[in-house]
Formats: C-alpha cells, sequence, structure tokens
C-alpha cells in the first residue's frame, strides 16, 4: 500500500482543529511560506501520522501545519503559513468567499 | 470578496458550526444494509446542532483497557432532517469500519463528535451547477448534498442542476441505487454511472474508471463555473480533481474529501 | 462531556494475543501487522544518488555510498519494537550495518566524537538522540526486512534502526547523522515528543521523567 493512496486531507483534521482554534478552520485561506500557493486548509495533505497532524502543501509537500497534543496542551508549529484568512462565519453564504 | 454577492441575514441560514464541539454518545436507531460492504446507521445524537451536506463526524470507539481508535464519517442526511445518518464502508483490514458494520446493533451507544467541516459544504444558497463526483463510499456526503437539493423549495430547486458521476464496482456496491433512480430527473438532476470491475450484461453505459473524456462529456464546460465536489478514495479524488483542472476548471471551484485506501 | 468514558461494546480493534516471551512497555498493545505511518510523501532516491554521511559540528565528515555501505560487515538484528501510538511489534528481522561501525569508521577519518546526534533523512525528516544510545550494538543503518529489500513505505532503501527507543528515533529513509554538541530536537521533538524516548520508561513527551 503506496503511501500516498493513504493520506488524506485537511478535512480529516477538523474536529482537531476546531478543538485548537474553537472555530472551523477547514474553509480557512493558508499561504504556504515554501511556495506561496494559497489553498483552503480542507485541501492540504493529511498524513494521518498517529504522532501528531500533520498538513502538508499540495504543491511542495512542506508541512504548512503541525499539531501535536500531549499532558493536557496543544503544540502547534505554523511556520509553515504565511498567511491565514479564517473566514468569520461558515453561513453557506460565505463558503465560497475567496481574498 | 465580489461586491454583488446577496448577503443573507444570519438568522435566515442555520449555524453549520456551533461554538463548542463535545463528545456525545450517540444512540443507534436502526442500521440498513445498503451493499454487501456498506451499512447506514441511524444515529440519535443528543442535543444535535443540526448539519450542512458534506460535513463529518468523528467517530470514537473505547475498549475496556482504554485502547481507543478514531475515524472520521460523512454525514448522508439532509440537514432537514433530524436523525443522522452514517454510511459506512467496511475496509477488510480496518480497524474501525469492520465494528460499525458488522458489530454494531441498535440500541448501543457510539462516541461521535460533529459536525465538522467548513471547506467541503453545500448549501442551495451557494447556488450551481453542481458537478458531484464519487467513488464508491464518497457518495456519502455528496447524498447529503442531493437529499438537500431534492427537499429545496421548488424554484430555488430548478435554479440548480446537478449531475452526479459515480464510479462503482458493481452494479451491487452502488448505495443508494433506488434513491438514486428516484431522485433521477433530467436535465434538472442527472446521474451517470460507471462501473470498474463487473457491469450487468444489458449495460450501455460506462465501464472504466472515471477519466479526462467521462469527465468531460458528464460535466458542464468551465464557462459555466460549476461548484464540483469529488468525494472517495484518494486516488480516484486526486486523479478526478487533476483532471477537472486539466479540463479548465477554476481550482478553487473544486472541493475535495480524501477518504484514504480502499477496501 | 461524559464522566466515566464511554466504552464501546464489544470493540477490540485490531490487536492480537500478547504473546508469550515477549515483554511489552508500559501502556502498549502487540500487533501482528506492521502499520505504515509516515509525516510525508515516500521519498524515492535513486542508489546511484544516495549516500550516508556523518558529520561533526566543525564540517569534518565520513561518506559512504551505498556500494560502500552494502560493503560493510552485515548484521541480521531480530528485536522487538514499540511505536509511540501504543503498537509493539515482537520479532522483527532486519540487515544492516551496524552505527557503530560506522562511528568507528567516521572517527578514524577524523569525524569528531561529542554526546548528541542529530537524524536527517530524504523528505526532510529529523529525529536527535543520545548518541550513547546508537553505541554498542543498539543501532544500524537497515537496508533489509523480513528477509527482503526494505520497502519504500517502510523507510527503504535504508532507515535508522534503534530499537531500544521509541520507533519514531528510527528515522525512515535516513542520509546521515549529524553529531553536536547539544542535543537539537527534530521533527517530532520540535513538537514537544521525548529527546532520548525509552519505551520502558515511558518518556513519550518532554518532561516525561
Amino acid at each position: 500500500m503506496q503511501i500516498e493512496e493513504m493520506r488524506l486531507d485537511g478535512n480529516a483534521a477538523g474536529g482537531v482543529l476546531r478543538d485548537v482554534f474553537a472555530h472551523d478552520m477547514t474553509a480557512a485561506i493558508a499561504t504556504c511560506e515554501g511556495c506561496g500557493k494559497m489553498g483552503p486548509i480542507g485541501a492540504l495533505l493529511d498524513y494521518a501520522h498517529g504522532m501528531g497532524v500533520v498538513l502538508r502543501c499540495p504543491t511542495c509537500d512542506m508541512p504548512v501545519l503541525r499539531i501535536a497534543r500531549m499532558h493536557g496542551q496543544f503544540r502547534l508549529d505554523l511556520s509553515g503559513i504565511r498567511w491565514l484568512t479564517i473566514p468569520e462565519s461558515t453561513s453557506p453564504d460565505r463558503t465560497d468567499a475567496m481574498t | 470578496m465580489s461586491s454583488d454577492i446577496e448577503v443573507i441575514p444570519e438568522a435566515a441560514v442555520p449555524a453549520a458550526v456551533p461554538a463548542r464541539l463535545e463528545w456525545r454518545v450517540a444512540r443507534v436507531l436502526s442500521v440498513h444494509d445498503e451493499t454487501p460492504r456498506a451499512r447506514t446507521l441511524m444515529l440519535d445524537v443528543p442535543q444535535w446542532p443540526g448539519h450542512q451536506a458534506g460535513q463529518h463526524v468523528d467517530v470514537r470507539l473505547r475498549a475496556e483497557d482504554g485502547y481507543q481508535a478514531q475515524r472520521s464519517y460523512s454525514i448522508a442526511s439532509p440537514l432537514e432532517g433530524a436523525t443522522v445518518a452514517l454510511t459506512v464502508e467496511r475496509l477488510d483490514d480496518g480497524e474501525v469500519s469492520p465494528y460499525l458494520v458488522d458489530e454494531l446493533r441498535p440500541g448501543d451507544g457510539l462516541e461521535v463528535r460533529g459536525p465538522i467541516g467548513g471547506y467541503f459544504v453545500w448549501h442551495v444558497l451557494v447556488g450551481g451547477p453542481l458537478l458531484l463526483v464519487a467513488g464508491g463510499s464518497g457518495i456519502a456526503p455528496l447524498m447529503a448534498m442531493l437529499r438537500h437539493h431534492a427537499r429545496a423549495d421548488g424554484a430555488v430547486r430548478a435554479a440548480i442542476p446537478v449531475r452526479l458521476l459515480y464510479s462503482a464496482r458493481t452494479r451491487d456496491d452502488v448505495i443508494y441505487r433506488t434513491e438514486l433512480e428516484q431522485l433521477t430527473n433530467p436535465p434538472l438532476v442527472d446521474v451517470t454511472l460507471t462501473f470498474t470491475r463487473e457491469s450487468p450484461p444489458t449495460w450501455t453505459g460506462y465501464r472504466r474508471r472515471i477519466d479526462n473524456e467521462m469527465l468531460e462529456a458528464v460535466s458542464w464546460p468551465p464557462s459555466a463555473a460549476p461548484h464540483a465536489y469529488v468525494c472517495g478514495p484518494t486516488s480516484l479524488v486526486e486523479a478526478v480533481a487533476t483532471s477537472l483542472v486539466e479540463l479548465g476548471h477554476t481550482p478553487s471551484g473544486v472541493r475535495t474529501e480524501r477518504f484514504g485506501p480502499t477496501g | 462531556m461524559t464522566e466515566r468514558p464511554f466504552i464501546a461494546r464489544g470493540f477490540r480493534g485490531r490487536r492480537s494475543e500478547s504473546a508469550e516471551g515477549h515483554r511489552l512497555p508500559p501502556g502498549q498493545h502487540e500487533t501482528e501487522d506492521f502499520p505504515v505511518l509516515s509525516a510525508g510523501p515516500t521519498p524515492r532516491t535513486p542508489l546511484e544518488g544516495w549516500d550516508f554521511t556523518i558529520r561533526d559540528s566543525d564540517g569534518r565528515s565520513a561518506r559512504w555510498s551505498w556500494d560502500e555501505l552494502q560493503a560493510l560487515p552485515h548484521e541480521t538484528p531480530t528485536v522487538d519494537i514499540h511505536c509511540v501510538t501504543k503498537w509493539s511489534k515482537f520479532g522483527t528481522r532486519w540487515e544492516g550495518v551496524s552505527v557503530d561501525t560506522l562511528l568507528a569508521a567516521a572517527a578514524s577519518q577524523g569525524v569528531g566524537s561529542a554526546p548528541f546526534l542529530l537524524a536527517f533523512c530524504d523528505g526532510g525528516y529529523t529525529t536527535n538522540l543520545p548518541v550513547a544510545d546508537v553505541m554498542g550494538g543498539k543501532a544500524w543503518v537497515a537496508f533489509g526486512y523480513d528477509g527482503a529489500a526494505l520497502p519504500p513505505e517502510h523507510g527503504g532503501p535504508a532507515r535508522l534502526l534503534v530499537p531500544h527507543l521509541y520507533f519514531w528515533k528510527s528515522a525512515k529513509w535516513v542520509r546521515g547523522l549529524r553529531i553536536l554538541p547539544s542535543d537539537s530536537p527534530g521533527f517530532w521533538e520540535q513538537l514537544g515528543y521525548h529527546n532520548r524516548g525509552d519505551p520502558w520508561r515511558e518518556q513519550r513527551y518532554r518532561g516525561d521523567p
């Protein structure tokens, strides 16, 4: 089984991202620090590692967002995100909003 | 953001995502075998806040010795209903799906958390045309969208044509087959099936994996700017999304949800 | 929120019954699978371009091509492995070159010694551990698994194998070791995983004794 066939995407990390940010993050638009490409967190590649969340840029594979959880804390590495645009609301009239 | 998007008052639209996501113990109301591999679980989730088509729940299974496993499953029921329907396909060496498909019974409890997701969602207020591409159990969230479309006010629905392209191994593996036949109403709701392993002897439709030619024939041209949702096995989702972009569709108009490997 | 954990009736998961004669570290469950866990896509480095380097912080290094590595003495350790995600697998069979052999050769080429190392890999993965934990017959650069060439999804062509520590230290797609005077957290350690990772002391996270 190829690792690439097993990968999921940012949608699968939606639950833990809600835990961390108290807000849906799958519709947030992230700009990759590695290549400058913009896209929704839901479209990032999730390799579902088990030790933590690692969401990678689908264009350049850079880890855009990393989260691990231990001893009652979330530890985040957001250094792969240059800018993050979070819609205030996820009501349907806004789901297509792009910067 | 375009200035000519009509602003819908917040109160008119149900909240897609409540403030706090808690794990709740849902009760299994009933189970329904859709195909030899797939089963729908109807759940009563206490204090369920409602959901949007395309959202999912996380399911958590804990054993007595503390061992636990967690997976995500798309909600197949439309937002207009009160119960939460999950359609689960059994992966042969899966850890969670065999339990949900083979072991779980009406009356059992099941820990769920949700609804989750704000990217892979569709509502009639987003408009159309709507292009849905499914592989295997990836039909589940797209079915929530179709069911929501079917329940919309007539004038709203008539303004949104839907095309579903659904890839399944065999006719027996088509989940919701009867309901899809009932919903089919071209040109407003068009359903195209393709079988990848075995097709009925009288079948005159597609008999192969989804490819550029099939997508081009089934879909609208890029100039129609359809809202596209692609869901199913990772390899299918990535191939279809790439194809749609190659055919000229705007990447931001193609939303994807990967389910991982097939069984 | 429920106060007592809700137990799913009849759920066991994919676990097997514990085998005789092997010990499970605390918090672990035995599995007969070999789960493929990766934090990124599989690198595919052709062997012609592959090398392994041990470098100190003054820039002195020793380097082996694939053929040069293969020419060193091979060992075939059979070991139990323990993943921090709580699965353990007993009796895994490997083939590789002992890190002792590589460190000794590096020293003879003037590469300095220091207390810590950072393993670096194709795809960008890194992990840190004390040099003492790869000495004395405890670690290998492994290129064979279960009698065949190590498959790419399990870290082939070669991975680090340090079975007495949690398996995230056994870095897949390893390309070398940096020998360092101070501990430098790698990919998971930056996110709070333990700098050493002894499963028998349950050193999963930073701050675990």
